[in-house]
């Protein structure tokens, strides 16, 4: 009897020894107890209720409505001047000039348009000329340029981008600047006059510098070998774009602002992003803190018009504009923030309501459980 | 099935006629029959090689290739590079071509790789070396040189190279034992007879001039069917016949034991084995959430093909007038003049590059890398850890992490799956009193005599000999083979005790148990010897009987006789079986006592038999031998006479107790069941154990309540009625219920309602499954299917490997299609791991071959729990997150871009850079996902394991549902309407800076797509429910580094470009302040109605998950208060 007892412990033993070094040799095997192996790394664990984006819907709404409310004030503030010179209607006195164009007419048409503001424009004036239904974003008209030209590379002066294709060679010469958007640079020229009560003409000065972003002027664009040198030298061996009258180192008389760091070229080059566009053209700045830049009265606008916009049913405008910090005006940035402050507030009244009626009896129900 | 009917009408007339119709002949050891016996038909058999792997070498490159390609995803996306090559595109093929290319190749050599380890793994096996008879000698051959036809030596402990059918044995009685545990599942012995005729032929010598052919039927997968007969040529004359059944069959993957060495000759090889017939092609299994990705694709290439469409016909009616068309100042070139007729074409595809990108091929990519970095989190896992193993979870396939949270059908095996497959004694119950072997007593174990503790009051004199009647009866009453322990151990242990120490072998691990546990309760079994059994008595007496008949254990019957005769000469007949089969044949005892205790430990899942003899005269013994001599000499209806028979003998019986023994159960496999009945998963079990066996599990395992109510479809039953009948009658009952169960509902009553459970068994299964034979019978499929999904549980027993298969199959094609899992441990399940969608293998005991072939292998079934409810949870919710969001992602990424081209007129001008375009996706909105879709966790893992309910939030995929899907399109529009129509109020015809400058094209590009990163990567942050620092690094990081990439982006001019349409862009529009304001408002805009969404549907309609999330933060929140309150209610206690 005892003997078979013994037996069966040892047995048991026998077992339990066995297994004990098996145990002890894959022990390495076991994963390591790791946070974050274990998937238990500290975390917060935020969950979003009525009652914790509430705060944030009212937060939301009071500071957007009086955001909203600065910049609609803002925005109404700005003193924004539009005329339409394209000349459309019989009665404007473009209308001839629209009329007669063709492509290679040398001579120039100028018209001119009286107008008169109302009220004076106090700081710095920024003049811009709008184009409709222009599609400076086509595809084909966005990539039909030779960075690395205007860049000033030489080798891309001689030889541009076939991107350019079909403003890259013409008569069997480089085109410089290469390209649509070169080629079909605006040139109409806009000049001002403020009509004095006893009816003089004084010219206001209109700075052409200063309208492109810097970096492009000073970087992005740069004239082929420097800006030292003679620039028909550099470009010799090139040809003009073919709408243009003249040569690209003929687009002022300026050196700093010649050849292919012209900033009216520059603005032109960057393409706008929609169809209605306006570029900034001139600046008209502000001579002393007494009298307003552009005082109350009557003004003419003399264009020499040369920019053909009818055939694909454009526009073309002159645009005077002060601006704010908030840019130009544009009362959508306002009144979208008012709007969207007064719906984060009702929508945070509706959910305290919620929260109150909902809220509680989710808790209540559940916490017994 | 009709080859195999066939078969068995020839297998009844295999003694004579000649018209086999699907049939091979093989020669024993290549040796051709005497002329004139049987023409030589040579025929080709493939050699012993197992292949699993898919590819060669050679044809690596263009197969895999040509499989890559075969997925929607890269067939598409190559489609789209090529387009890019071939014409003028507004991107450039970099950017399609790169990512394919990249996941290509990864996909390419993380296939190959493991189709390499496959590879090795056919060589071992095909390398391993047979002993075969040539010329006789033996021989060493590799195995995959092994023919048909070849004699084989196996000695014991080897595995069958092959099938192979017993010639002899070194046994004198010509039989064998086998375990087919890694084929079936059955870790018990096994009996194989060799043919009488064969059997001497013990030697190389003797087998090599043993002549004889055998022919037998084309190799099927069924394991326990063959037909065959053998002829053989003994004396040049008439061949002599034998028919062959599954009986002589060895089979390959099993393994001989107790037997010194058989020689054997092969009949099937390589491919044609049934093990390999029996394992179905891995086919690549595609889980849900990859068929709803794939259908979102194809929704997303429809919207992507029609707004291609749109706006090719609207770029035709625009620019129908030519000055649109060519303005005077954007002429086209001569060629793009010419090609008008091709132009449309091109232009239609130009679109489709455009807006491609709305089809990410980075998705791929992250997903791919979240399903393989994801899977590192269970192998990781310390829960699924098993010390006594030393493993952890396996993954063998990352594809499937997120099914795991998908699982409706649970199909489970039985042995080493629910149960520890290691049988105990408990204890026994003679006329009502119970002993229990080992008794532990107020904690101390009892020595000597009180190793056997008496629960009742101690018997009578008379009591006394009926409890030692008892226990020779069960010492008796077996078929247990003893194997002397020839291992140093027993011999030093042998020496300590004086006696040999000895391990019992039985085809019933029940009965080993018995065994052991009376040699527990003092009557030890030694050994039979000369047809007498030898047992020790209490005494360390020495008592034999002579051994005169034993009528073997059957199905049918349940139960089993002896008849031996004491050293006094007097005759018993001990006969054990199933308490059911042997009451009514009880004539005196302590009957109800008895049943008692049987159905008490029934209830605890035990299993239990009932012992009962009779003593027999001389004249009942010759009887008896006459009736049963006459019924084995029968050749006709030879099972049905010895059945008759029997039930003549075993009548009468006293009635002596009860025992009871137990599968024990793996830990915590009811816990385990219970919660995936919670989590609403229907758990099936599935084993080629008998019924009662399996049925006593289930109870055991809680599968089967007491309350549930069972329903039966076995043999037994369909002997009884018509298979036809029993199927109606059970849908009726279930029917009824159901109906009963709707009017409860309807009259607000959720009474106690009747869950059901069925029991069928393999055979019945196959008639069920057979397909509907003319008219009548009607569809059992459908009815069957009926009656098991009203069952909440469901036992099939006696099943082969492959209709493991089948069944989950029948449930997989199932109207509502559900999700399949099945989980196995040996060979056997095999298939099932197979064909489930899900395949989960348990490193058993039982060999490797489920682990290895499963998608997923763990230590024990118990940890299915914490990879179903926890992981399955986490790995469903991040990945249709991920899916979702990528979609929302690129729907609000590429809008904006098809609304840019009602401004450009159409020309396919891209609204973002080129650098802007391809990084999008790869870098500036790929790590905050991947990170989520790794990381995060909506809920903590110990709620998940807690409250299985919750894994019926996410059933049905019902995350990537389409209403869900719509959802997310819909936000996705709106923000995109929200970037474009903001930004374009915001440029239109106004000035933007505040001094005076413009911006251009590039500009409101880029306003566009810095809300757009913001808005995405935000609102992935509002979906965040668990902030660790890797996540507030990597969100914050990648926006941080869009906004740092911008600016040296545009902050150089770059000499490798040939364009610098971004040179200070990005500084410019920072420089500006409405730029700024207007980025802060898109934001609260595009963010607002999910916010808003969120909380609505979390105060309104709270799902089960939101409910626990919130009760949790009110918990943390008054942890701190209860936490006092149990202070002071101690305090007071105290």
């Amino acid at each position: 009897m005892m003997a078979s007892s013994y037996n069966i412990k040892e047995e048991d033993g026998h077992h339990s020894g066995s297994s004990g070094p098996g145990g002890n040799a894959v022990r390495t095997k076991k994963p390591d107890n790791t946070a974050f192996k274990q998937q238990r790394l500290p975390a917060w664990q935020p969950i979003i209720t009525a009652g914790t984006v509430l705060p944030a819907f009212f937060i939301i709404g009071l500071i957007f409505i009086p955001i909203g409310i600065g910049l609609y004030v803002t925005s109404n503030n700005i003193k924004e001047f539009e005329i339409d010179y394209t000349g459309i209607d019989i009665s404007s006195p473009c209308f001839n000039c629209s009329q007669s164009y063709s492509w290679n007419t040398t001579t120039s048409c100028t018209c001119s348009i009286p107008f008169s503001l109302d009220q004076p424009f106090e700081s710095n004036v920024f003049m811009y000329y709008g184009l409709s239904n222009f599609y400076q974003n086509h595809r084909r008209y966005v990539k039909s340029r030779d960075d690395s030209q205007l860049n000033g590379n030489l080798d891309s002066l001689k030889a541009p981008s076939k991107e350019c294709e079909p403003y890259r060679i013409n008569e069997n010469m480089p085109i410089a600047p290469c390209g649509a958007i070169a080629n079909s640079m605006f040139n109409d020229t806009l000049d001002l006059f403020y009509i004095d009560p006893n009816g003089t003409r004084t010219p206001i000065p209109l700075m052409k510098t200063g309208i492109a972003w810097w970096t492009d002027k000073h970087v992005k664009f740069r004239n082929p070998g420097g800006s030292s040198s003679n620039l028909t030298a550099v470009f010799y061996g090139t040809t003009k774009p073919l709408s243009w009258p003249k040569p690209v180192y003929e687009l002022d008389t300026d050196p700093e602002n010649n050849g292919f760091v012209n900033e009216d070229l520059i603005v032109w080059m960057r393409t706008a992003a929609l169809p209605t566009f306006r570029k900034l053209y001139r600046i008209i700045q502000k001579k002393n803190s007494l009298t307003p830049t552009l005082p109350r009265g009557n003004y003419t606008l003399d264009i020499v018009y040369n920019y053909p916009v009818r055939s694909f049913d454009g526009r073309k405008r002159m645009i005077l504009s002060t601006i704010s910090w908030m840019g130009g005006k544009n009362p959508f940035l306002g009144i979208a923030y008012i709007s969207v402050g007064s719906v984060c507030f009702f929508l945070g009244v509706v959910l305290l309501f919620i929260h109150h009626k909902y809220g509680n009896r989710n808790n209540s129900s559940d916490i017994p459980n | 099935m009709c080859i195999f009917q066939d078969c068995s009408c020839l297998g009844h007339r295999c003694t004579g006629q000649e018209n086999w119709v699907d049939s091979r002949t093989v020669y024993i050891g290549h040796k051709v029959p005497p002329p004139g016996a049987e023409a030589y038909i040579p025929q080709r058999y493939p050699d012993n090689r197992i292949v699993s792997s898919k590819y060669t070498f050679w044809n690596f490159v263009p197969k895999n290739l040509f499989e890559q390609f075969r997925r929607i995803a890269n067939f598409y996306f190559l489609i789209i590079f090529l387009v890019q090559l071939i014409i003028d595109t507004p991107t450039s093929p970099i950017t399609s071509g790169l990512p394919l290319f990249f996941v290509i190749t990864v996909t390419a050599i993380k296939q190959g790789y493991e189709d390499w380890l496959r590879h090795k793994a056919d060589n071992a096996i095909n390398r391993c070396p047979v002993h075969v008879v040539q010329d006789g000698k033996v021989v060493c051959k590799q195995s995959r040189k092994l023919q048909v036809g070849d004699v084989v030596l196996v000695k014991e402990d080897e595995t069958f190279p092959c099938d192979l059918i017993l010639l002899s044995t070194s046994r004198d009685d010509g039989t064998c034992f086998v375990t087919t545990a890694s084929l079936d599942g059955e870790s018990s012995h096994k009996t194989y007879y060799a043919v009488q005729d064969t059997k001497a032929f013990n030697t190389e010598k003797e087998v090599d001039t043993l002549q004889a052919t055998i022919e037998c039927e084309q190799p099927q997968p069924d394991l326990y069917k063959f037909v065959g007969r053998i002829s053989i040529y003994l004396d040049r004359d008439e061949p002599i016949a034998r028919p062959l059944g599954s009986e002589n069959l060895l089979l390959r993957g099993a393994t001989l034991k107790n037997t010194a060495h058989i020689y054997a000759v092969a009949i099937y090889t390589g491919m044609e084995t049934k093990m390999a017939l029996n394992y179905q092609s891995k086919s690549q299994k595609r889980s849900a959430v990859e068929k709803s990705m794939n259908a979102y694709l194809i929704v997303y290439l429809c919207i992507l093909i029609s707004k291609a469409l749109i706006n090719t016909v609207l770029k035709y009616v625009w620019q129908a007038d030519p000055d649109r068309d060519e303005p005077w100042y954007n002429q086209k070139t001569e060629t793009e003049r010419q090609r008008h007729l091709i132009r449309a074409f091109t232009d239609f595809l130009a679109f489709m590059v455009l807006f491609n990108y709305i089809i990410p091929v980075s998705m791929y990519v992250t997903v791919e890398m979240q399903k393989f970095l994801g899977s590192y989190f269970i192998s990781w896992d310390d829960e699924m850890f098993d010390e006594e193993l030393g493993e952890g979870a396996l993954v063998n396939t990352s594809d499937l992490n997120e099914e795991l949270g998908q699982v409706e059908y649970v199909f489970t095996d039985k042995t080493g799956t629910l149960t520890e497959n290691n049988m105990e004694f408990i204890e026994c119950c003679v006329d009502g009193h119970v002993y229990v072997p080992h008794a532990i007593c107020n904690g101390q174990i009892m020595p000597g005599a009180a190793s056997m503790d008496m629960i009742d009051s101690s018997p009578g004199i008379e009591g006394k000999e009926r409890e030692e009647l008892f226990f020779r009866a069960v010492c008796l009453c077996h078929t247990v083979q003893v194997k002397e322990e020839e291992t140093v151990d027993g011999i030093k242990r042998g020496l300590h005790q004086g006696r040999t120490s000895s391990i019992y072998i039985s085809s019933s691990p029940d009965e080993v148990a018995l065994v052991e546990g009376m040699k527990r309760l003092g009557f030890t079994y030694l050994r039979l010897k000369d047809n007498h059994m030898e047992i020790l008595n209490r005494e360390d007496k020495m008592e034999r009987f002579e051994l005169l008949e034993v009528l073997n254990f059957d199905s049918v019957r349940r139960r089993m006789s002896v008849i031996v005769r004491s050293s006094s000469g007097e005759l018993y007949l001990f006969c054990k079986g199933a308490d059911s089969s042997i009451f009514p044949r009880i004539v005196s005892g302590k009957v109800a006592r008895v049943q008692e205790h049987v159905e008490h430990n029934a209830v605890e899942g035990l299993r239990t038999l009932c012992v009962a003899y009779k003593k027999l005269s001389g004249e009942d013994y010759e009887e008896v031998c006459h009736h049963l001599s006459s019924a084995r000499l029968a050749l006709h209806d030879r099972d049905k006479k010895l059945a008759e028979a029997y039930d003549l003998i075993e009548r009468d019986f006293i009635l002596l107790g009860a025992t009871a023994v137990e599968d024990r159960l793996q830990d915590k496999a009811a816990d385990t069941i219970e919660s995936l009945h919670k989590a609403g998963m229907k758990v099936w079990v599935l084993t080629g154990d008998k019924m009662e066996t399996a049925a006593a599990t289930c109870y055991a395992s809680k599968l089967f309540r007491r309350s549930t109510q069972i329903l039966e479809l076995t043999t037994k039953r369909a002997e009884e009625q018509s298979l036809h009948d029993a199927l109606f009658e059970l849908s009726k009952t279930v029917l009824r219920q159901q109906g009963s169960m709707s009017r409860d509902t309807f009259s607000g009553l959720s009474g106690e309602f009747q869950d059901y459970g069925l029991i069928i068994d393999g055979a019945t299964l196959s008639a069920v499954l057979k397909p509907a034979q003319e008219g009548g019978g009607g569809n059992y499929r459908d009815i069957f299917l009926e009656i098991c999904r009203s069952c909440s549980a469901v036992l099939c027993c006696r099943m082969a490997p492959l209709q493991k298969a089948q069944i989950v199959k029948l449930i997989k094609a199932s109207k509502e299609h559900p999700i399949t899992l099945a989980i196995g441990d040996g060979a056997n399940d095999v298939s099932m791991i197979l064909e489930a969608h899900v395949g989960i293998g348990i490193m058993g005991k039982e060999g490797r071959q489920a682990a290895r072939n499963s998608d997923y292998a763990v230590p024990k079934f118990k940890h299915l729990k914490k990879m179903l409810l926890v992981h399955g949870h986490y790995y469903y919710i991040r990945i249709s997150e991920l899916v979702q969001y990528f979609f929302y992602k690129n729907v609000c990424f590429i809008f904006p871009q098809f609304l840019y081209q009602f401004f450009c007129g159409f020309s396919q001008q891209p609204l973002y850079d080129t650098a802007y375009l391809t990084l999008y996706n790869i870098s500036f909105t790929s790590l905050p996902i991947l990170l989520y879709s790794l990381i995060e966790q909506h809920i903590n893992a110990d709620i998940l394991k807690r409250e299985p309910s919750l894994y019926r939030d996410i059933a049905k995929n019902s995350l990537l549902q389409w209403p869900v899907f719509i959802y997310w399109t819909f936000l996705g529009v709106f923000d995109a309407m929200v970037f474009f129509f903001g930004a374009f109020f915001l440029f239109d015809n106004t000035t933007f800076t505040s001094n005076g400058q413009m911006f251009g094209n590039w500009t409101f590009g880029t306003l566009v797509f810095t809300v757009l990163v913001f808005t995405v990567t935000l609102k992935l942050a509002l979906d965040t429910h668990y902030w660790t620092w890797i996540n507030h690094f990597v969100i914050w990081g990648s926006l941080l580094f869009y906004v740092i990439f911008s600016l040296l982006w545009g902050g150089i001019i770059w000499p490798f470009l040939n364009y610098q349409r971004m040179y200070y862009v990005f500084m410019q529009m920072l420089a500006s302040g409405p730029a700024w304001l207007g980025i802060a408002l898109l934001l609260v805009v595009s963010l607002l109605p999910d916010v808003l969404k969120k909380v609505l549907c979390r105060a309104l309609w709270p799902t089960t998950t939101e409910r626990m999330q919130t009760k949790r933060q009110c918990l943390t929140a008054e942890q701190s208060t209860i936490f006092m309150l149990s202070q002071t209610s101690s305090s007071i206690s105290l």
